[in-house]
């Protein structure tokens, strides 16, 4: 049986899929712990574009005119309000954040102990970043007085969309940091010496959907 | 494949897909300040948005090195959401329709921003 096994691993392409997913034992031949972040982070896909195809439905249903988000979002320094500004920087920050953790996950497999607990807490410390300046932005739009029900700009649906949508990416982005940094204490200690260095790849995994996510909540609810 | 000893190449492609989401985030947010509309936004927004999302999805989360069971499993099944999406952007657009044919609707309304808002303030007290 484990002959039948190697030879099913070796085999690439479709061959391999199907000898895979015909196997007697095992389908993924991944660490169980990666294969169950990647269940959730399908699971995790289905919610959000529930979300997102929920905003289109309203967005295309109202007939109120929607309100103008570049104008909404634009932040001033000073001068001329500069369009979106506040989201493009946070847009920046979590791509900044997913590149130190794609770092962190080579430096784990290196078993490179300093490194990778620098490179998860500069990404968990974007990461806070990210969310502190979405708390600013829900905090001005309160101020100008959108609320999930109304807003003084056009129609109702787009504040509960906003809270409803930046709402729940925010409580990931802020559960990615506290996921993190107990990954990054663990790493420290050398928990993971003898057990492997796959958690931070399966960390990392969660941190990049979370940026995934954000790249279609940018194009979708700030740009169009 | 990496797939046993865990997922590691060299650093040079990390940096490489790290500079280019960079441009591509800075392209889409040129599509909104330098004001582009219409069917041109759509398109170049959904556009980079999509490059963006492949290269995270490839890269970044390894889908390219993956073994085919794995991957057809990640990617399968949210492609019955096309379908999902089709049906609600249908039956919003018939929604709307109905809206503004039986229950009175203004199909000219405008929206207003910050700026309008603030405007009229300002106009109600010199009236006063």
């Amino acid at each position: 049986m484990s002959e039948a096994t190697t030879q099913a691993v070796s085999q690439e392409g479709m061959t391999g899929m199907v000898g895979d997913w015909s196997a007697d034992r095992q389908a993924y031949h991944v660490p169980w712990g990666k294969a169950m972040m990647w269940i959730f982070l399908v699971s995790d896909t289905f919610i959000f574009s529930c979300f997102l195809i929920g905003y289109l439905n309203v967005r295309v249903t109202t007939t109120d005119p929607w309100p103008p988000q570049s104008e909404i979002f634009a932040l001033s320094f000073g001068g001329d309000p500069i369009p979106l500004i506040l989201i493009a920087i946070m847009t920046f920050v979590l791509i900044t954040s997913s590149g130190t953790m794609a770092l962190a996950v080579n430096f784990g497999y290196q078993k490179d102990k300093a490194k990778t607990f620098l490179l998860i807490c500069t990404t968990a410390a974007f990461g806070a970043t990210f969310v502190g300046m979405q708390a600013f932005e829900w905090s001005k739009l309160i101020a100008e007085g959108v609320r999930p029900w109304g807003n003084p700009f056009g129609a109702p649906q787009f504040g509960s969309v906003f809270f409803m949508v930046t709402g729940f990416h925010g409580l990931h982005v802020t559960g990615g940091v506290i996921y993190l940094l107990w990954v990054a204490l663990r790493v420290k200690r050398g928990y993971y010496d003898n057990k492997g260095y796959e958690i931070v790849e399966i960390a990392g995994l969660y941190w990049h959907f979370v940026d995934l996510v954000w790249v279609f909540i940018f194009a979708f609810f700030y740009l169009l | 494949m990496a797939s046993a000893e865990g997922q590691q190449h060299p650093l040079g492609i990390y940096y490489k897909i790290w500079v280019l989401l960079f441009v591509l985030s800075g392209f889409s947010y040129a599509v909104d300040y330098f004001e582009v509309q219409g069917a041109m936004r759509w398109g170049l927004v959904i556009f980079f948005m999509l490059l963006k999302a492949g290269f995270i999805i490839a890269i970044f989360m390894h889908v390219v090195w993956e073994r085919l069971a794995l991957v057809f499993t990640i990617l399968g099944p949210p492609v019955v959401l096309l379908l999902f999406i089709g049906l609600m952007a249908f039956e919003g657009a018939y929604t709307e329709e109905t809206r503004f044919n039986y229950r009175g609707h203004d199909r000219n309304a405008v929206a207003l921003g910050p700026s309008d808002i603030h405007h009229d303030e300002h106009a109600e007290e010199a009236a006063h």
